[in-house]
């Protein structure tokens, strides 16, 4: 029988990380950008929790409780933002609300 | 005592601060004449009055303050005022104090008047420092700053353009004076190389302490010291072969002539070698002196030769000094010190005269210089006539006038030395010089007014500039008169030079022999020059071509020699070597400003505004960091 340890918290950590980066690079709809931002967040959040419960230090599982806090914050007014962004362009899509031109 | 010292020393400098820092952007202001005429009149009295206590009491030294002191390298701003520098500034302050007020009249129309008395009082300091300095430092400062005051003077009317000249390429004042400077640079080269050398091996710059060591140094070392000092001598006082630039220098007002090219700067070199005495006179450098020596009679003879074609009137007057300070040198290599420095005094009296008297014809006849097209002047311009009369004669050395003794001495020197190849240069080249300033006054004053046809209207100078020329007038027929107390006064101080008993009774008879070939010369000349008609001033073609005249017209080619072999390769060179600057110093600094630009030029696509790509970058960013994170941790 597999022992699940801190290992196998640290691999799905970085899966969800990477999953989440892959969709910050290659999304492009706002929303899902803010989606994949979280996916990252919570990624680091379950590296956090494993790690402070292998060293028997609740200091990583507080972290992860502040990092949850910041998130739910930054997604209220992140969604707020997409609202007002929505009205203006009628699309989310990044192509279509770049005005900046190099 | 002391602070007549401070007085000589300073009273010109403040003039030129005067006239310099007041009066400078000013237009032209009589005062600034004035005063700094005074300036320089007070230092003469101060120089005066300390000649009168050296002569009673002895030396007076003094130390203003350390001026350079760091571990065992002390060089104190100290003046030693003892019998030869006291003689250098009577001369200095007497011919300066002349020039200055002649100035006054001379440069009258010139907008720059201001500027021009700045300029010169700052040489006369500049002098002072090189002449009363106790040490070789301070000897060389003053020897760079007559070098500085000498480029601006000569180039003070910088604004002339360049044109073709027989016997230059090109020349202009401004030209004359980097001549000048750059060839007098080349010998101070040899001279700071001297100076080094006798730290390096006595620990010391002061006189005193140097001249107290060199009994204990090395021969080889002793040559070495001796030939770089004289290079620099060489320079100052334009001996062969950098002596191109004196004949150039008289591009620069006349003034500036007679008082830095024929009077004072141009005997600085002289003057080192007499300072230097104790060197010079040792047995170890005994060749190089006998170099100096024969080095002078040879320019002697080589001034004096192209003085006798010369159609310039500064010129000629340019190249009898250039002559004269070849005998200076004669007697200093012979180890007549003293003869040395009495011939520089009664020199710089009447060639400053001489000087003077021509600036007085120049200004006559509108800056015209070819002696060619004037004649007959002496009805308009008497005084100046008189005046150039007596600095010829004395220049040509006839009995009682001042040149007659000095340079007879030198003559007597020659002999007694046993040196009849130098004697027998310099006895000729007496007769020369007798027949060539001769050649130009009778030009010059004497015969048909050839000035009439050409259209011109001379005057002569103002009266207070010829009664202000008089004491050099005085001085250059009386100062031999005196030749027994200088040689009383300056024996203190310089080795004597006695004659020696089985050549002494031959004297009277080698200076008729002088005499006789000075007046066959001035009789020459009054044959040839003195009744020359209404057209002398049209050239004499068939003359013209021949060879020797072609040689010495043109000063021997020495300048086109220079111009071939040193200007031209210089300037190609220097054009290579710009060539190769641009390619690659500035082809590097170009490549950088060009490759940022080019970076960013590329990396601006980044910024299109686009959030999607911004992130793309960003991670790509966070990944190069994180393998040079990974990198560096298998590394490190």
């Amino acid at each position: 029988m597999l022992e699940i340890g801190v290992n196998h918290y640290l691999v799905l950590s970085g899966l969800l990380f990477s999953i989440g980066f892959m969709g910050v690079l290659r999304r492009k709809n706002l929303l899902m950008l803010f989606f994949a931002t979280e996916v990252m967040l919570n990624a680091v959040n379950i590296a956090f929790a494993a790690i402070g419960s292998y060293y028997g230090d609740l200091s990583g599982q507080m972290f992860a409780f502040f990092v949850i806090a910041v998130a739910a914050s930054e997604v209220a007014v992140g969604l707020g933002l997409l609202i007002l962004l929505y009205k203006k362009y009628g699309s989310l899509d990044l192509d279509v609300i770049s005005s900046m031109k190099g | 005592m002391e602070n007549l010292v401070y007085v000589a020393l300073f009273a010109p400098f403040i003039g030129s601060l005067f006239a310099g820092l007041f009066f400078a952007r000013s237009p032209k202001t009589h005062l600034v004449g004035v005063v700094n005429s005074t300036l320089i009149a007070i230092a003469f009295i101060a120089s005066v009055t300390l000649a009168l206590h050296v002569a009673e009491h002895g030396a007076v030294h003094v130390t203003m303050m350390t001026w350079i002191g760091i571990g065992d390298l002390n060089i104190p701003f100290g003046f030693l005022v003892d019998e030869v520098s006291v003689t250098m500034m009577l001369v200095v302050t007497l011919v300066s104090t002349i020039v200055h007020i002649y100035s006054t009249g001379y440069m009258d129309h010139d907008r720059a008047y201001n500027r021009f008395f700045a300029y010169l009082s700052a040489f006369v300091f500049s002098m002072m420092i090189l002449v009363m300095s106790d040490n070789f430092a301070g000897l060389f400062i003053g020897w760079e700053g007559v070098g500085v005051c000498s480029w601006l003077l000569i180039g003070f009317w910088y604004h002339k353009e360049d044109r073709p000249f027989d016997e230059n390429p090109s020349i202009s004042p401004s030209w004359a004076a980097n001549e000048a400077f750059i060839m007098n640079r080349v010998a101070d080269l040899g001279m700071l190389v001297g100076i080094f050398l006798i730290y390096w091996n006595t620990g010391s710059l002061q006189y005193d302490e140097v001249f107290a060591q060199l009994p204990y140094l090395a021969d080889g070392l002793l040559v070495s010291i001796a030939i770089a000092l004289f290079i620099g001598a060489m320079g100052k006082s334009a001996q062969f072969p950098l002596h191109t630039w004196l004949t150039d220098a008289m591009e620069g007002p006349t003034p500036v002539s007679a008082l830095i090219h024929a009077a004072t700067m141009v005997t600085a070199g002289v003057f080192l070698v007499i300072r230097a005495n104790p060197l010079y006179s040792l047995e170890a450098v005994h060749e190089v002196s006998m170099f100096i020596a024969s080095l002078g009679a040879f320019v002697a003879f080589y001034a004096a030769s192209m003085a006798l074609s010369a159609r310039d009137i500064k010129r000629i007057v340019a190249l009898s000094t250039l002559s004269q300070l070849g005998y200076m040198f004669a007697a200093a290599g012979l180890g007549a010190y003293w003869i040395a420095l009495f011939h520089l005094a009664a020199h710089a009296f009447f060639k400053a005269l001489l000087f003077l008297g021509a600036g007085n014809v120049m200004h006559a006849m509108d800056d015209e210089l070819d002696i060619f097209k004037m004649g007959g002047l002496k009805k308009v311009m008497f005084g100046s006539y008189v005046y150039m009369g007596i600095a010829s004669v004395a220049l040509a050395g006839l009995p009682f006038f001042a040149g007659f003794y000095s340079k007879d001495a030198i003559i007597e020197t020659a002999f007694n030395d046993g040196s009849f190849i130098i004697w027998g240069i310099l006895v000729i080249t007496a007769g020369m010089t007798a027949f060539y300033s001769f050649r130009q006054v009778f030009f010059t004053f004497h015969g048909e007014e050839r000035y009439k046809a050409l259209g011109f209207h001379p005057h002569d100078m103002y009266k207070y500039v010829l009664v202000a020329m008089a004491p050099l007038a005085i001085l250059a027929i009386s100062f031999g008169w005196f030749m027994d107390n200088f040689h009383e006064f300056i024996t203190k101080n310089l080795p004597d030079y006695e004659m020696s008993h089985h050549t002494h009774h031959l004297a009277p008879l080698l200076g008729t022999l002088v005499i006789v070939l000075a007046v066959t010369g001035i009789v020459i000349a009054y044959k040839k020059y003195a009744g020359t008609g209404a057209n002398a001033w049209r050239r004499n073609e068939k003359f013209e071509q021949s060879f020797i005249y072609k040689l010495v017209a043109n000063q021997y080619y020495v300048p086109h020699f220079y111009d071939q072999f040193i200007v031209q390769p210089y300037t190609e060179a220097s054009k290579k070597f710009w060539e190769l600057d641009k390619a690659v110093v500035d082809g590097f600094v170009d490549f950088i400003g060009k490759a940022s630009y080019k970076i960013g030029d590329v990396s601006r696509r980044m910024q299109n505004g686009n959030l999607s790509s911004y992130l793309n970058w960003m991670g790509v960013g966070a990944l190069i960091l994180v393998l040079i994170a990974t990198v560096s941790s298998v590394i490190g």
